[in-house]
C-alpha cells in the first residue's frame, strides 16, 4: 500500500466516522483540533486505523502523533514492518 | 409541611407513538404496538413477539461526541426528555441556571455489552470496542448521557427496580421535591428493545407464544392470557415544586398526590397478594383521599397468568366495595418494563386530560378473578379526576402513584 492509497483510504473513514468533511482533513492539519478529538475519542481514532489498516497501535504512540501526514507515515511504516 | 408537587411537562417515545399526539390517538383507538419479529425466530426464541419502535437518528440534532456514548434506550430517553422539557416550556438557559434533579428508571443495557465482548473475542484487543463501550453498558447509562447533554446539576442517578423503575422514578423524585432538596426533578423510564436484552426472559417461557395474532397476545386479565409481551421505549415527566411552577408561569398538568411501596419478601418472580395490597394502601392513605374519589386505575397486570390474579386480588381487597374502572394499557404496548411505571403514567393523563378510559383491549373472557373487577374492554367516555398507577418487579418491588387532575 503506497501513502496515497493509505491517505485516501485514511481521509474516508475519518469523515465518516468523525462527522467532517473530507476537504478539512489536509496534510498538515492537527488532528485533534480537525476531528475534534478529546482524551476518549483518541481511542476511537485507534480503533478505526487498526480496524481499516489491519495494524495495532498503542495509546502512547498515538499521542505523538500530531499530524495527518505523520499518521499516514505511522501507518505505512506500520504495514511495511509486517 | 411537605411541599405540594406538579407535573408541568410529558415526553413519551413509545410502539403506540413518538409524540403525545400520536399515543392520544393510539390509547382511544385501541391500536397495539406490538409485531411478529421474525430475526428472533431464527435466534431460537420461543415465541417473536415485541413492541416495535423505530430507533431515532441524531445526526444533526446531537454532535458525534454527544452520540457515541448513548445506547438505544438513551436515545429514547433523549426524545421523550427533550419533548418533555418543550411540554414544560423550560428552555437551556433555565437548566443553565438552576439545580434540576435527573431520576430515571432503567435496569439493563444488554446490547452494549454482548457487542463489546464480541468484539474483543474477535480481535483480542479491548481498544477495538470504542471509547462508547463501558458508557453504553451500564445501567446508569440514561441518566449518565442525559445529564451531560441537557446539563443537570442536581440529584443523578439511574432507579434499578426492575418493571417498577420508571414508577419508583417518579415517586423518589416526588419525595426530594416534598422535601425541599429540588424544586424540580425530571424522572421517567427507559426501555431497550432488542433480542439480547430478553433472550433468557423469552427462555424461562414468560411471553406469549400467540404468534400467529401479535396484536391480540397481550390480554392482562383476560382467562385465555399465556404471557406477556416484551416492549420499550422511554417516557419522562418533569415534577416540580407547586409554588415554583406558578412563580415561572409552568403550564401545570397535574398533582403528584402519593406514592405508596412495599417489598413482597417472597418469590422471585412470582407476586403476592399482600405486597402489591399495602403498596396500593399506603399511596392512598398518603394521598390523603377516599378510595370513592379514585376514578381510574392503571394496573400493572402484563398478560401472565398469576400476576394477573394476584393483582386483581390485591385490587378486590382494597377496592371491594368503592371499584373503579381497571384497565392495563399493557394489552396495547405489552410490557414496557423498565419504561412503563413511567410511561403509564403518561398514558393515564392523556386518558384524564381527554374525558376517556381506553379499552382493555382483547378482554374477551374474566376469570374468576378479573371478573370481580370493573375492566372495560370498550372505550369509555369518562371523566375522572384521581388515578392510581401500580407497578411491581422481579423481586417483589411494588410502586404505586396516586395522580390528580389540575
Amino acid at each position: 500500500m503506497t501513502k496515497s492509497e493509505i491517505e485516501a483510504k485514511a481521509k474516508s473513514v475519518l469523515a465518516e466516522e468523525f462527522e467532517v468533511e473530507e476537504s478539512v482533513i489536509t496534510p498538515d492539519a492537527d488532528i485533534k483540533k480537525t476531528l475534534n478529538l478529546d482524551s476518549l475519542s483518541l481511542v476511537d481514532l485507534v480503533a478505526l486505523m487498526e480496524e481499516t489498516f489491519n495494524v495495532k497501535i498503542k495509546g502512547t504512540e498515538i499521542i505523538k502523533i500530531k499530524t495527518f501526514t505523520a499518521l499516514y507515515d505511522f501507518v505505512l511504516a506500520r504495514i511495511e514492518e509486517k | 409541611m411537605k411541599r405540594r408537587v406538579v407535573v408541568t411537562g410529558m415526553g413519551i417515545y413509545s410502539c403506540l407513538g413518538k409524540t403525545l399526539d400520536e399515543v392520544r390517538e393510539s390509547l382511544y383507538n385501541g391500536k397495539s404496538g406490538i409485531i411478529f419479529d421474525p430475526i428472533r425466530k431464527e435466534m431460537g426464541f420461543l415465541s417473536a413477539l415485541t413492541g416495535h419502535l423505530e430507533i431515532p437518528n441524531l445526526k444533526g440534532v446531537l454532535s458525534r461526541n454527544q452520540r457515541v456514548y448513548m445506547p438505544e434506550e438513551a436515545l429514547y430517553a433523549y426524545c421523550a426528555t427533550a419533548d418533555a422539557l418543550k411540554s414544560a416550556k423550560i428552555e437551556q438557559d433555565y437548566l443553565d441556571t438552576h439545580e434540576i434533579g435527573l431520576l430515571y428508571g432503567n435496569d439493563s443495557s444488554a446490547e452494549p455489552v454482548i457487542t463489546s465482548v464480541d468484539t474483543m473475542r474477535e480481535h483480542k484487543d479491548t481498544t477495538r470496542i470504542g471509547s462508547g463501550g463501558i458508557f453504553k453498558s451500564m445501567n446508569s447509562t440514561v441518566t449518565m448521557n442525559l445529564s451531560c447533554i441537557f446539563k443537570f446539576k442536581g440529584m443523578n442517578l439511574t432507579v434499578s427496580g426492575a418493571c417498577a423503575s420508571g414508577s419508583h422514578a417518579i415517586g423518589l423524585g416526588s419525595l426530594l421535591i416534598g422535601d425541599g432538596l429540588q424544586d424540580m426533578v425530571v424522572c421517567g423510564g427507559a426501555q431497550e428493545v432488542n433480542p439480547y436484552s430478553v433472550c433468557s426472559f423469552d427462555g424461562i417461557g414468560a411471553f406469549s407464544k400467540r404468534e400467529s395474532e401479535p396484536g391480540k397476545a397481550s390480554r392482562p386479565f383476560d382467562k385465555n392470557r399465556d404471557g406477556l409481551v416484551p416492549s420499550g421505549g422511554a417516557a419522562t415527566v418533569i415534577l416540580e415544586d407547586y409554588e415554583t411552577a406558578v412563580k415561572r408561569g409552568a403550564p401545570i398538568i397535574a398533582e403528584v398526590l402519593g406514592y405508596g411501596f412495599s417489598s413482597n419478601g417472597d418469590h422471585i418472580s412470582v407476586p403476592n397478594v399482600d405486597g402489591p395490597a399495602r403498596s396500593l394502601e399506603m399511596a392512598i392513605m398518603r394521598s390523603d383521599i377516599q378510595k370513592n374519589e379514585i376514578g381510574y386505575i392503571n394496573a400493572h397486570a402484563t398478560s401472565t397468568l398469576v400476576g394477573d390474579q394476584n393483582e386483581a386480588k390485591a385490587i378486590f381487597k382494597v377496592f371491594g366495595d368503592h371499584m373503579p374502572p381497571v384497565t392495563s394499557t399493557k394489552s396495547q404496548t405489552g410490557h414496557e418494563m423498565w419504561m412503563a411505571g413511567a410511561s403509564e403514567v403518561i398514558y393515564s393523563m392523556l386518558m384524564m386530560k381527554n374525558n376517556f378510559i381506553g379499552a382493555n383491549i382483547n378482554f374477551e373472557t374474566p376469570d374468576e378473578d378479573s371478573a370481580k373487577l370493573n375492566i372495560p374492554a370498550k372505550r369509555l367516555d369518562a371523566h375522572f379526576d384521581i388515578f392510581i398507577s401500580n407497578s411491581f418487579g422481579f423481586g417483589g418491588t411494588n410502586s404505586t402513584l396516586v395522580l390528580k387532575n389540575l
